[in-house]
């Protein structure tokens, strides 16, 4: 059963991951790169380290997110 | 018996998350890719306490508790964002 | 009341909520419009995983504490976000369906969407 979590969770990071590259909106990028995270933590867990899966969930979701974000909104705000 | 019922319950759970997948990258507003990003992080919820019960270890509870807050100050922090607030 | 007894009265629960998670991502994808997709989305994956959470504490009795918090926990935030997420939807003029026959809020926010102007509107049909 893990097996199939585990491929199913690979193929939406890799979707998630091609999204966060190509796509044209800076918005839908930072999403797609924290879903990717969140699925990255979930695979973690998978793998018996509950740890590591707490750290990833905490930087790559939360904080990563939030300093995108706010680096987007000082940008919005120099060009207008 | 038991665990059984919750490997099906977990596959039923994977399968939610491919279709929110679905409408993520369909999704024709950024909103809809926002609303199928919380889908996935609630539904991913209950996969997290699915796997800690199939694994035996009910210690990954906190991870599902921290995944919850985070998803949830992400989600708050776009709809901040998307009216010109932060 | 047995072990095996418990646990499968707990795993129909946890079934039945993983469905109601399913029911909601059929949603998400079957409904015409973002507002429609932000009811049908957060409503039943709210229950669906309350549900599964509280099919989930039938199988470890003895950890009530942590199962309590997390259907508590997201009984709280999921309805918080999703609201969140509608206004802003609202404010940027996310286009309605063709289909829509009512708009209660048209003439409110019409002339510049800010919450001054809202709340003096709404102060001066009052008095």
């Amino acid at each position: 059963m893990f097996v199939i979590i585990a491929i199913v969770l690979g193929i939406i990071s890799l979707i998630g991951g091609v999204i966060a590259l190509f796509h044209k909106k800076l918005v839908v990028a930072i999403l797609a790169a924290g879903l990717v995270s969140l699925t990255a933590s979930i695979i973690f867990l998978l793998l018996a380290a509950p740890d590591v899966a707490m750290t990833e969930a905490a930087i790559g979701s939360g904080l990563t997110t939030v300093i995108f974000l706010y680096v987007l909104n000082k940008i919005r705000e120099k060009n207008g | 018996m038991g665990n059984l019922l919750i490997e099906i319950a977990s596959g039923i759970t994977l399968l939610a998350l491919l279709l929110g997948l679905i409408r993520f990258i369909k999704g024709p507003h950024k909103v809809d890719r926002v609303i199928a990003f919380d889908t996935m992080t609630v539904s991913s919820i209950a996969l997290i306490v699915f796997i800690s019960l199939l694994s035996g270890n009910l210690l990954y509870l906190d991870v599902a508790l921290v995944y919850g807050i985070l998803g949830f100050l992400g989600v708050v922090i776009l709809a901040r964002y998307f009216e010109k607030g932060l | 009341m047995n072990k095996e007894t418990l646990e499968l009265i707990g795993g129909i629960i946890a079934i039945i909520g993983s469905l109601f998670l399913l029911l909601g991502s059929i949603g998400l994808l079957r409904m015409p419009d973002s507002y429609n997709r932000i009811q049908a989305g957060t409503k039943a994956s709210t229950l669906g995983t309350m549900l599964s959470v509280l099919g989930a504490w039938f199988f470890a009795p003895a950890m009530v504490g942590k199962f309590v918090i997390l259907i508590l926990f997201v009984l709280i935030t999921n309805p918080v976000s999703s609201h969140a997420i509608a206004r802003a939807a609202y404010h940027i003029k996310v286009p309605l369906s063709p289909r829509t026959i009512v708009d209660k809020l048209k003439d409110k926010y019409s002339a510049d969407s800010d919450r001054m102007a809202y709340k003096k509107k709404v102060k001066s049909e009052t008095e």
